[in-house]
C-alpha cells in the first residue's frame, strides 16, 4: 500500500516534470523541469531495489549531463523559443505515428496485466555495489573497455569541435 | 522465493521494534536535534573564523558584542533578519529565490547518513547515533549501503545553488562569475571523488559505518602488533592531501575562492543577493565546510574511535566516541580557517590547471597503486 | 506489490512525452533534452525488468541462461553512452551556434549560411 503510494506519486512528479519540458518555452526552465523528471526516476529506482543505478542516476546525469546542459544554455544565453512553422511531416507522420504505437502498446499493458506479476524490493544481494561490480568487472569487461574508449574519443571530439577558429 | 513483506511489518522483523509512531518520534527528534546543533555551530565557526583571523593578523577580532565577542552570530542573524530583502525588477524570480534555497537544502542533507557514534540508550529506547541509522534487536546498526555515493550524489546537485543564482540574476558578471565557479565545482568533483577510491579499495564498503568499522582494530605488520591504530590515513596519505584539496575546492574556500574573491575585485554569482538569502549562501558554505570536516574524520581518521574508559556511566560511554568525533571535526575546521589566514588565492587559470593537470593524474595512480597492494596482499 | 505493467506504462508514457518534444520542438536544445529522456525512459523499463526477472525465474524461457542483474548494469552502459552524446552533441551545438547565431532548427536547415 506505501509502496503503491510512492510509486503514484513519483510517477506523477516525472509525467509532470515531462510534460512540463514540452510546455515551457524558454530552455532553461525545460532543463530543471527534467531534472526533476531525472531525480524522480531516481526515487522509483529505489522503490525497485537499484540502489546503485539510482545513486549513478543522481550522480551522473542529474549531478553531470544536466549541468553540462545548464551550463550551454547559461552560456550561450539565446532566450526563450520563437515561434517557428515547425516540420509538416513530422507533424503528419510523427504524431499520428506515436499515438498509435503507445496506445498500443498501453492497451496491451492494460489487458494483459493479469498475466504479469508484481516487482517487489529484493533482499540484500540484489542491485548492491558488489554484485553489479562483480558482473560489470568480469561478465562485461569488454564491453566496459569499449565504453572507455568510447569516452575518450567523445573528450577528443568535444574539445575539438570546441576550440574557437583563430 | 524471497519474503514479500513491506512496510510495518517490514520494519519490526528487522529492527524488533514494536512501534511505528515510536520509531518515527525518536527519528524526528534526532533530527530536529542534529540540525539545531549543526546551525548553531555553523554560527559560532563564524566567529571563531573572525578570531581567529584577527589573531593571525595581529588584530582582535570581534570583542564587543559579549565576553570576547560571543554574542556577534546572534547579533549578525538579527541583522540578517532585519536588513531588508531585495528582490529586483529584472532577475528571474522562480530561480533567484530556489538558488540559495537549493544551495543550503543539499548541503543540509548530507549530515543525514553521517555517523556521529554507535548506539546510545535513553529512558529504555536504544537508538544509532545517526539520522539513517537503524539499531537491530541484537545492537547491530543498519546504515544506507551507498552513504558515500549519496554525499557525492549531493555535492553534484548543489552546483546547481551556484549556477542558478549567478543565471537569475540577470546580470553579465554575476553569470560569468557563477559559470567560473561552477566550472571549478565540477572540475574538483572528479579528483574528489577518485581521491576516495582508496578508501573504498581497503575497506571494502560504501557505508560510512562500515568505513568507520574498518578503521578499528590496529595496524599488525609482519605478525607484530604495532600499537598505531588502523587508520586509513596511514597508508592512503597522498588520497588524503587530494581528497583535502579537492574538497577546499569545492566548498570555495581560500586557496580556491576565486569565485568569491570577485565579489571583491568585481562580482560574483551572489551580488544581487541581499539578507536572508545571502545569509543562506553563507550558512550553505559553512555547513559544506562541516560536511568535509566529518568525512575527512570518518574515513581518514577513524570516526569516533579513540580512547575510551570503563569507569564511566554508560550514557557517558555513548557519548565518548561522540566527542572524539567532535575534537577531529573541529581539527579540520581550524585547519580550514588557518588557511585561510595564511595562504594567497590561486588565479583562475592556474587553479583549473592544478585540478585537471596535477590532482586526476596523481588520484588515478593512488588508485592504481592502491589496488595493487591490495591484489598483492590478497 | 506493484505490477510490472504499471513500471513499463510509465516508460511508455515518458517515451512517448518525449519522442513528442523531439518533433514538435524547434530549439536544438530542447530537442537534445527530449531525446535523454527517451533514454531515461529506457533505463526504467531496463531496471523494471531486472527486478521482475529476480523474482520471477521460471517465467524465463526454458534453456535460457540469463542474469537478472544484467538489466543494471545495461543501465549503466545507457549512462555512459548518454553522456558521451551528451558532450559531443552540446559542443556541435555551440559551433552551429558561433556560425549561425541562432538554436532554431528551422533557420539551421540549409548548408548555405
Amino acid at each position: 500500500m506505501v509502496h503503491q503510494v510512492l510509486f503514484i506519486v513519483f510517477g506523477l512528479i516525472c509525467v509532470a516534470g515531462a510534460i512540463n519540458l514540452l510546455v515551457q518555452r524558454h530552455p532553461i526552465s525545460s532543463a530543471l523541469s527534467l531534472v526533476v523528471v531525472m531525480a524522480s526516476l531516481a526515487l522509483i529506482y529505489l522503490l525497485l531495489g537499484a540502489e546503485f543505478v539510482a545513486a549513478i542516476q543522481v550522480i551522473v546525469y542529474a549531478g553531470a549531463i544536466m549541468v553540462l546542459f545548464v551550463f550551454v544554455i547559461m552560456l550561450l544565453n539565446a532566450g526563450a523559443e520563437e515561434r517557428t512553422r515547425g516540420s509538416r511531416i513530422a507533424l503528419l507522420v510523427g504524431v499520428p505515428g506515436v499515438v498509435v504505437l503507445a496506445g498500443t502498446v498501453g492497451w496491451l499493458l492494460v489487458t494483459g496485466s493479469q498475466q504479469l506479476g508484481g516487482v517487489t524490493i529484493g533482499a540484500t544481494n540484489f542491485g548492491d555495489t558488489h554484485t553489479i561490480a562483480r558482473f560489470l568487472f568480469r561478465d562485461f569487461l569488454l564491453p566496459f573497455e569499449i565504453t572507455s574508449v568510447l569516452i575518450l574519443i567523445a573528450i577528443m571530439g568535444a574539445v575539438v569541435l570546441g576550440k574557437k577558429e583563430n | 522465493m524471497r519474503n514479500q513483506i513491506w512496510g510495518p511489518e517490514l520494519l519490526k522483523a528487522c529492527i524488533g521494534i514494536v512501534d511505528t509512531k515510536t520509531f518515527l518520534i525518536i527519528a524526528v527528534i534526532k533530527i530536529a536535534l542534529v540540525v539545531f546543533i549543526m546551525l548553531t555551530g555553523v554560527a559560532y565557526t563564524t566567529w571563531l573564523e573572525r578570531k581567529l583571523i584577527g589573531r593571525i593578523q595581529n588584530r582582535w577580532g570581534p570583542t564587543r558584542v559579549g565576553p570576547f565577542g560571543l554574542l556577534q552570530p546572534l547579533a549578525d542573524g538579527v541583522k540578517f533578519i532585519l536588513k531588508e530583502d531585495l528582490l529586483p525588477d529584472y532577475v528571474h524570480k522562480g530561480l533567484f529565490i530556489l538558488a540559495p534555497m537549493l544551495a543550503l537544502v543539499m548541503s543540509l542533507i548530507s549530515i543525514a547518513v553521517i555517523p556521529f557514534g554507535e548506539n546510545i540508550t535513553i529512558a529504555g529506547h536504544t537508538t544509532a547515533l545517526q539520522i539513517s541509522g537503524i539499531t537491530h534487536s541484537g545492537g547491530g546498526i543498519s546504515d544506507i549501503s551507498i552513504g558515500l555515493l549519496i554525499i557525492l550524489g549531493v555535492t553534484s546537485v548543489g552546483v546547481y545553488g551556484v549556477a542558478l543564482a549567478g543565471w537569475s540574476s540577470n546580470s553579465k558578471y554575476s553569470l560569468l562569475g557563477s559559470l567560473r565557479a561552477s566550472a571549478q565545482m565540477i572540475s574538483y568533483e572528479l579528483a574528489l571523488g577518485l581521491s576516495l577510491v582508496g578508501v573504498l579499495l581497503l575497506s571494502g564498503s560504501l557505508s560510512l559505518r562500515g568505513i568507520v568499522k574498518a578503521q578499528s582494530d590496529t595496524w599488525i605488520v609482519g605478525g607484530v602488533n604495532t600499537h598505531v591504530p588502523h587508520w586509513f590515513i596511514f597508508p592512503q596519505i597522498i588520497g588524503f592531501f587530494i581528497y583535502l584539496m579537492a574538497a577546499f575546492a569545492e566548498t570555495n574556500r581560500i586557496p580556491f575562492d576565486m569565485p568569491e574573491a570577485e565579489t571583491e575585485l568585481v562580482a560574483g554569482y551572489h551580488t544581487e543577493y541581499s539578507s536572508m538569502k545571502f545569509a543562506m549562501f553563507f550558512m550553505a558554505e559553512y555547513v559544506n565546510m562541516f560536511t568535509v570536516a566529518c568525512l575527512a574524520s570518518l574515513l581518514f581518521f577513524g570516526g569516533w574511535h579513540g580512547p575510551t574508559f570503563s569507569f564511566l556511566p554508560p550514557i557517558a560511554q555513548a557519548l565518548l566516541p561522540v566527542l572524539w568525533f567532535a575534537l577531529k571535526v573541529f581539527f579540520f575546521i581550524f585547519l580550514y580557517i588557518w588557511i585561510r589566514g595564511t595562504l594567497p588565492r590561486f588565479r583562475y587559470d592556474q587553479l583549473m590547471a592544478f585540478g585537471w593537470k596535477f590532482l586526476l593524474p596523481l588520484a588515478i595512480a593512488n588508485i592504481i597503486v592502491t589496488s595493487l597492494i591490495v591484489a598483492w596482499r590478497a | 506489490m506493484i505490477p510490472l505493467s504499471w513500471y513499463l506504462m510509465l516508460s511508455a508514457v515518458l517515451f512517448s512525452i518525449g519522442v513528442f518534444g523531439f518533433l514538435l520542438k524547434r530549439n536544438i536544445i530542447t530537442i537534445f533534452m527530449s531525446i535523454e529522456l527517451m533514454l531515461n525512459a529506457v533505463n526504467l523499463s531496463f531496471v523494471a525488468f531486472a527486478n521482475y526477472w529476480n523474482t520471477h525465474p521460471q517465467m524465463l524461457p526454458s534453456g535460457a541462461r540469463m542474469v537478472p542483474l544484467s538489466g543494471h548494469v545495461f543501465v549503466f552502459f545507457v549512462m555512459v553512452v548518454a553522456a558521451a552524446e551528451a558532450a559531443v552533441g552540446l559542443a556541435i551545438i555551440i559551433s552551429v551556434f558561433r556560425t549561425r547565431e541562432t538554436l532554431n532548427v528551422d533557420r539551421v536547415n540549409l548548408l548555405k549560411l
